[in-house]
């Protein structure tokens, strides 16, 4: 199915999600669009995996698990980062990082 | 060697004493602790005479007195060789100084049941009272010489206790922290005497010390410093220790003071017991002054000689009865002082050794009377200034009687017990310096006189409207006074030169009537002139007043010595040594401190902005971070 797409491609795809995903959790203020910044960061490695899995050790396995795992992780971390914000909403009313600044000097 | 194990009842029952009624005192009526307390101080009484009577009487005595250890124990150990002990020394003195410290204060005791009464504090006083009649006697049966240090500090704290005893009076929380620091500071001098001493000779202990053939006394002709063996030094030092305690000039400021505390205080501390620590010392070491140390006996003898001299003239324009007797007694202490510096060891040479150990045993006697007296008097009429009192004979008929005696006993007349002792000093003196027996001998007139003006102004002179009538104390008081005027009339009559002699070998010694006669004769003298000039009010003190205007003032003032204090400590040390130290502190040190601090909070102050707080923020540092790592370890490395 991928016969023909060079392995560049794919990679080209991820770093620009990746960089994507870093220059929206940057910039972004909501805690929620944050959220799904780095999820675009967690996917961009996930097409690195299995791309490379798949030009580099065709009947090896390794790569998909890889994947799923972060899968896996992305949705504990998901659930952990809403329960958080929701608190955060209930104290600051908002949900804007920059208004949570409890923890300067 | 006889058993006197009991001895160490008479010091812990005082000490019991002092924990029981201190903590547990409030709890019960203030009576309770007086009696208690008193009948501790009588039990220590009757050990004491117990005591005496098998020493000097019961126990057979073929070569002298010897001294004995009745109690020794370890009681701080530094090496095999360096071991501080506590114990119990029985020799001549230290057996008549029991006798003196039980006497009078249980005497003490009974006096102050009637006059604390209605005080608050009642139970403080009187665990005080304890305390300090534990400190004394501990002081005066020391086995070595730091136990007498240990003692020495414990009496000079229980004096500042009981001086400040009325903590709310302003002068008197001044008076106790002089007396503290002025003896602390003559305490340094003992501290490095007892130092140079040991240092020396290798040992605390005073046995060996004063042993004839000890080290102390053998290696004295050892090293030298500035022309004195260092043994010689190390007794001034000590000395200073002594004169500090015992009020000598120029140390004495913090006596009259101290009359701050109450009237049965003065007479037990600062008349007949603490304030003779100092003669009592110069006489425990005795062996070593005059054997090994000339020169410094001759300090002795000159301090007290002067002492003596000095605070007579001031006691004669003192209005404060109670200062009266104060330098009174600074001027029969530097007798004592005196009498020990001309004395020689052994025989018939060491006279002096003896007339002073017996002035001081008559001397207790009459002068905590004289105090006691003068409390029932002041108890009477509620002032201590002699111009606001006059004719109270009528009013005080035991008071009366009991003060005159006293004051005939002071002033040296036969057959009483003053005139044996001071004839025996003025004999001393004579053999030995001239220059000193002659001051002596008009010390003696001034005494007469100076008393003598005490006792017409208090009981004769002009007649004085009080307010209430004056009345007598109750007998708890005047029974003391009656116990103890008794004792000054008969101890003249104890052969000393047979028990407490410089050697514990027993000398014949007579009353040598080339110098008893005239120094009668000069006490009626001096009673005669106060007799014309205070027995009526006349005009005759105003007049010599005027007439010796500058002595009059220079010795009301009291010879400005506080002033020269004040003047020495404020403008010299506080000015020129403290107030620049003060500043180092504040400046420097502190500033060095401060310094530091001020560098961390301004460079954190200029730093702390990096903890914003703000997750972005972070999150950028963070990423160019691993970007510039990536870069260095991709290009750079």
């Amino acid at each position: 199915m991928t016969e023909g797409i060079p392995l560049h491609y794919f990679l080209i795809i991820s770093t620009l999600m990746f960089f994507i995903g870093i220059y929206g959790f940057l910039t972004r203020k909501n805690l929620i669009t944050m959220l799904m910044s780095t999820e675009l960061i967690l996917n961009s490695v996930n097409i690195n995996f299995v791309a490379f899995n798949r030009y580099l050790f065709p009947d090896k396995f390794q790569g998909h698990f890889f994947s799923l795992i972060i899968i896996a992780v992305a949705a504990a971390e998901a659930a952990v980062a809403i329960a958080i914000i929701i608190n955060i909403y209930r104290r600051f009313k908002s949900i804007d990082v920059q208004k949570v600044d409890e923890m300067k000097y | 060697m006889p058993d006197y194990s009991y001895t160490l009842l008479i010091l812990l029952v005082p000490f019991a004493l002092f924990i029981l009624i201190g903590l547990f005192g409030h709890k019960f009526k203030p009576i309770v602790s007086g009696i208690v307390g008193t009948s501790g101080l009588g039990l220590g009484f009757i050990l004491s005479l117990l005591t005496a009577w098998n020493y000097f009487f019961s126990h057979g005595h073929g070569e002298g007195y010897k001294a004995i250890i009745a109690y020794n124990q370890t009681w701080l150990r530094f090496t095999d060789a360096l071991q501080v002990k506590l114990g119990i020394l029985l020799d001549p003195i230290s057996v008549m100084m029991l006798v003196v410290i039980t006497t009078v204060s249980f005497m003490v005791h009974i006096y102050s049941i009637g006059y604390m009464k209605d005080e608050r504090g009642y139970h403080r006083f009187f665990s005080f009272l304890s305390l300090f009649s534990f400190s004394m006697l501990g002081l005066v049966v020391a086995t070595n010489i730091f136990q007498m240090y240990i003692f020495w500090e414990l009496v000079g704290v229980s004096s500042f206790l009981l001086i400040g005893f009325y903590y709310q009076k302003p002068s008197a929380v001044a008076a106790s922290k002089k007396a503290f620091i002025v003896t602390r500071f003559a305490d340094l001098g003992f501290l490095i005497g007892i130092l140079i001493l040991s240092y020396t000779t290798k040992t605390l202990d005073f046995l060996t010390l004063t042993d004839p053939n000890g080290p102390a006394i053998t290696h004295a002709g050892g090293a030298t410093f500035m022309g004195m063996s260092v043994i010689t030094w190390s007794l001034i030092f000590v000395f200073v220790g002594g004169a500090g305690k015992s009020a000598m000039f120029p140390l004495h400021i913090w006596l009259p003071d101290a009359m701050e505390g109450p009237t049965p205080v003065s007479a037990l501390i600062h008349a007949a017991t603490m304030v003779v620590a100092g003669v009592y010392l110069v006489a425990r070491l005795f062996p070593i002054y005059a054997m090994a140390g000339t020169p410094a006996l001759e300090v002795v003898a000159y301090v007290g000689a002067f002492t003596s001299l000095f605070a007579a003239v001031i006691a004669c324009t003192q209005l404060d009865i109670k200062r009266v007797l104060a330098y009174s007694t600074m001027s029969q202490i530097g007798y004592m002082m005196l009498a020990l510096g001309v004395s020689g060891y052994g025989g018939h040479e060491g006279l002096g050794f003896m007339a002073s150990m017996f002035h001081l045993f008559t001397h207790a006697m009459f002068k905590a009377l004289l105090f006691l007296g003068a409390g029932a008097v002041i108890h009477a009429v509620h002032s201590n200034y002699m111009n606001e009192m006059g004719g109270l004979r009528k009013y005080l008929p035991i008071t009366h009687i009991t003060f005159l005696i006293a004051c005939l006993t002071i002033a040296g007349i036969y057959p009483l017990s003053g005139f044996f002792s001071k004839d025996e000093i003025l004999a001393a003196a004579w053999e030995h310096n001239k220059i000193i027996f002659f001051s002596a001998y008009f010390v003696a007139g001034l005494t007469a006189f100076y008393m003598f003006r005490l006792y017409y102004n208090i009981f004769w002179g002009k007649e004085t409207h009080y307010h209430h009538t004056p009345h007598e104390a109750p007998k708890v008081m005047t029974i003391p006074l009656m116990f103890l005027a008794v004792a000054s009339v008969f101890t003249g009559f104890i052969p000393f030169h047979h028990l407490v002699t410089s050697d514990g070998m027993p000398f014949d010694s007579h009353i040598e009537l080339g110098v008893a006669i005239p120094s009668v004769l000069i006490a009626l003298v001096g009673i005669g002139i106060a007799t014309i000039m205070y027995r009526k009010e006349t005009l005759m003190p105003g007049k010599m007043a005027k007439s010796l205007k500058h002595l009059y003032q220079w010795s009301f003032h009291k010879f400005y010595i506080d002033e020269v204090y004040l003047f020495v400590t404020k403008k010299i040390i506080f000015r020129y040594i403290s107030v620049p130290v003060a500043w180092f502190d504040r400046h420097v040190v502190d500033g060095t401190m401060n310094g530091i601090a001020w560098v961390i909070t301004y460079t954190s102050n200029l730093i702390k902005g990096a903890q914003s707080g703000q997750l972005q923020k972070h999150a950028f540092v963070f990423v160019t971070g691993a970007v510039l790592l990536v870069v260095i370890f991709i290009y750079l490395w």
